[in-house]
């Protein structure tokens, strides 16, 4: 034990399942179906925002005006992690708090973007024709509305978090960084406490596009993430979401009186060469950062993705003693607030000493009280991360 | 055991290897054969057409092979020419750094040209929904990547031998500076002897021209577009959008001596603080600015007097100018009217998410050659800012210590202090 352990002592999500850590620890032990919508995006399928009150964590209507979905509601799973850590409203904590968004961005404008297309095939010089359509149709405030950086500015300004602010890019690569830059950070004395996660909001045609131009997106029937190997398309089921956490050193959070979730102990990262070996590589590292003993839980961030998919299942296939839970077929694919949304899970069961029920048949039932959990997140395309977590005290 | 450490004990930092590419050239050498004459890299947009376009000038870096194939290639292109600078430099394998590697990238989506593309690939139906059908199709392995926003980074580390997950940051306009911040932090937490940091921008598209112009941010003075940056001026009336790229090689000192290398500079401290008050506008009082300076200063271990050169954010936007002035005034008191204070920007133009390495690797040579580049275009002092700025000539001035500014639109303030000497 030590001051500058790492402790995880607020959690903010949000999925197609609801609110709130306690609403979704309740939903995963207690088998929750998962929210589907087949329709609007056919021949795919997404996993749609529930009903959110904005306002509860947005006070100002200009400020969720301000804001496309994906911004507000990062915001909004941001305000329920300080919530949850009780330092929201405290402006004086917040304003030495750091803070690390994993982003995505870019929801552009459709109709604007299907005019241009339109007028590519009736006029004669598309660039003057972009050039026009874009000055005259789209609206001003959208770029800041849909920028990258502009997550964490609206962050900043409804939740006054200010001690510093830096934005992540990059699919669950950027979630995996945050986390692990910002626990580094605690752990070295260069921060005491970090807001760090992200948001997806994936009910958007661009969104969508952007997995399918690599050809990864499931069709067909809604199966469980681990079982699309054999279905139309590549296997990944999307999913509207946000994952925040608070971390805080043991030392910070003893001062302020606060109980954690869990600490968060050693993470991995990297940037495996994909193919022939991958399986390997992933579970060389989950050795590495987790000696076999007894059962352990894994709450894996698995994409679907075909190959991801299957050289994660095979990794973890090779210890016997790992139990997983592949939560993606109850959320859908989350982007880049996988990790942070893998992490939060583990830090649930820990706290709870309890596993989730299994999502899928495939997924044993869990015997025990976990005292650790590892999170997994292996991306569609790129980046591994890994992390354990162990009860706090 | 750590040799070389600064006040807070940490290991100190040194800058081993630099790398530059803006509108001016390829390389440090031309850049700072132009920077100290004064030349302007501001022209006539030629990439694409301009009509119905209220800027139709920029700083655009048109002599790549990748210049006309888009943001994600040529921010690709920039970035990996830095690198390969800033590595030659150091003396490091090409292909084998050994440490990790932060990448200041703009967002970038799928350009245009790409989309239209793909939307004539299939003859049926509208908007997305043909994207999609195009996209399902065909495999599109070669778009996938260009809309990836961690890709570049990915074929950037695996290129240079980078070690873990390469992290690719935005914190707009400070996002350079950002970059090299986390390097420095992952070398004082002594995860690495050395670090690559790139901040690299090619994404002046017809798109983000407009985005900008849409927000008033961006100068219309197209008759002229070498005098269209002016920052400092009273006539100032907005930035000039720019591509470019910078990187340096981050290493500990003890792992520069021990292999013999150069040390061209340190970086001794660096300074963070996010605005709560607007997304596009500043807090009035400056105090997320000067809470930036000053934390960069604590961390560097300087006093307020101890700076010798201030290398400005200085965008050219009537707003930003007035607040960096207010700002550094502020931390520096009166000594702020004789300290010289200088922006590259006025030459180069703004290069977003490379302007901080940028105008770090700019600071740098600034120190090691003793010649300040000047703000250029200053042909109208704005008698609201009392500042030194180096006016339209470069300055021979002995320099020790700098300090760069970068403010970012969406509250993100970074500031850097680098020093000449490492001890």
């Amino acid at each position: 034990m030590s001051a500058r352990d790492v402790l995880i002592t607020g959690i903010g999500l949000v999925s197609s399942l609801g609110e709130g850590a306690e609403r979704h620890w309740q939903l995963f032990t207690g088998g929750a179906e998962p929210v589907v919508d087949r329709e609007r995006f056919a021949p795919y399928m997404v996993h749609p925002l529930p009903a959110i009150d904005w306002g509860l964590q947005i006070a100002k209507r200009g400020d969720q005006r301000q804001m496309e979905t994906w911004q507000r509601l990062g915001t909004y799973a941001a305000g329920l992690a300080l919530d949850d850590a009780g330092a929201k409203g405290d402006e004086a904590l917040c304003g030495e708090m750091d803070m690390i968004v994993a982003a995505g961005g870019g929801e552009r404008d459709v109709t604007v973007d299907a005019s241009i297309l339109a007028a590519s095939e009736t006029e004669a010089d598309t660039g003057v024709a972009i050039n026009r359509i874009l000055t005259t149709d789209l609206r001003p405030t959208l770029f800041l509305a849909q920028l990258s950086n502009l997550l964490a500015g609206n962050i900043s300004i409804v939740h006054k978090v200010t001690g510093s602010s830096r934005t992540f890019m990059g699919e669950e690569g950027a979630g995996i960084a945050a986390v692990e830059t910002a626990a580094a950070r605690i752990r070295a004395g260069q921060s005491s406490i970090a807001l760090v996660g992200g948001a997806y909001q994936t009910e958007h045609p661009d969104m969508l596009l952007s997995y399918e131009l690599g050809g990864h997106l499931h069709r067909g029937d809604w199966k469980p993430v681990w079982s699309r190997q054999d279905s139309e398309g590549g296997g990944v089921v999307t999913g509207s979401g946000a994952a925040f956490l608070v971390l805080e050193s043991r030392e910070h959070a003893q001062k302020r009186g606060r109980s954690a979730y869990a600490r968060l102990d050693e993470t991995f990262s990297a940037a495996m060469r994909r193919g022939d070996g991958h399986a390997g590589a992933i579970g060389a590292a989950i050795d590495a950062l987790a000696p076999a003993a007894g059962g352990l839980l894994a709450i894996s961030g698995v994409s679907g993705a075909h190959a991801a998919t299957a050289a994660e299942a095979e990794a973890l296939a090779s210890r016997p003693d790992l139990v997983a839970r592949g939560f993606s077929s109850l959320t859908g694919h989350l982007k880049e607030a996988q990790f942070p949304f893998a992490v939060a899970i583990a830090a649930m069961a820990v706290r709870n000493g309890a596993a989730p029920a299994p999502f899928a048949a495939n997924e044993r039932p869990f015997s025990g009280t976990p005292g650790a959990a590892l999170a997994t997140t292996i991306g569609y395309w790129g980046s591994e991360g890994l992390a354990i977590v162990t009860r706090a005290e | 055991m750590t040799r070389h450490v600064d006040h807070l004990g940490r290991p100190i930092v040194a800058v081993t290897g630099i790398g530059i590419v803006t509108s001016l050239g390829v390389g440090k050498a031309d850049n700072w054969a132009a920077l100290t004459a004064g030349r302007s890299g501001i022209h006539a947009i030629t990439r694409f057409p301009v009509e119905h376009l209220n800027t139709t000038i920029a700083g655009t870096v048109d002599f790549l092979p990748s210049s006309n194939r888009g943001a994600s290639a040529l921010t690709h292109e920039l970035a990996e020419t830095a690198a390969r600078e800033a590595i030659a430099e150091a003396g490091l394998p090409a292909n084998d750094l050994g440490g990790p590697l932060f990448l200041a990238a703009p967002p970038v989506e799928l350009g245009w040209q790409d989309r239209l593309g793909l939307y004539r690939t299939v003859g049926e139906g509208n908007g997305y929904d043909r994207l999609l059908a195009a996209a399902r199709a065909a495999n599109r392995r070669d778009l996938f990547g260009d809309s990836q926003f961690g890709a570049i980074a990915h074929r950037l580390a695996a290129e240079f031998g980078a070690r873990g997950l390469p992290v690719t940051l935005s914190t707009a306009c400070a996002s350079g500076a950002t970059a090299i911040q986390l390097g420095v932090e992952a070398i004082r937490r002594g995860e690495s002897d050395r670090a690559l940091a790139i901040g690299a921008d090619g994404s002046a598209t017809e798109e983000a021209l407009i985005r900008f112009s849409l927000l008033s941010a961006l100068s219309t003075s197209n008759d002229q577009p070498e005098k269209a940056s002016k920052p400092f001026s009273k006539d100032r009336d907005g930035f000039v959008l720019a591509e470019g790229s910078g990187a340096l090689v981050l290493e500990s000192l003890d792992s520069a001596l021990s292999r013999g290398a150069a040390v061209i500079g340190v970086v001794r401290g660096c300074g963070e603080r996010a605005d709560d008050f607007h997304r596009t506008r500043s807090k009035p009082d400056g105090s997320p600015a000067i809470a930036a300076l000053r934390a960069a200063l604590a961390d560097a271990g300087l006093s307020e007097d101890e700076i010798d050169y201030v290398n400005a954010h200085g965008t050219s936007t009537p707003e930003n100018d007035k607040m960096e002035h207010m700002s550094l005034s502020t931390v520096f008191g009166a000594r702020m009217r004789t300290i010289p204070i200088s922006s590259n920007k006025s030459m180069i133009g703004h290069t977003l998410s490379a302007a901080g390495a940028v105008e770090a690797a700019i600071s740098l040579m600034t120190m090691r050659e003793g010649v300040i580049p000047p703000t250029i275009n200053y042909d109208v002092p704005d008698p609201a800012i009392e500042l030194d700025v180096v006016p339209n000539v470069s300055r021979r001035a002995e320099v020790r210590t700098v300090i760069s500014n970068s403010f970012g639109f969406g509250g993100q303030n970074a500031c850097l202090v680098m020093a000449r000497d490492p001890l």
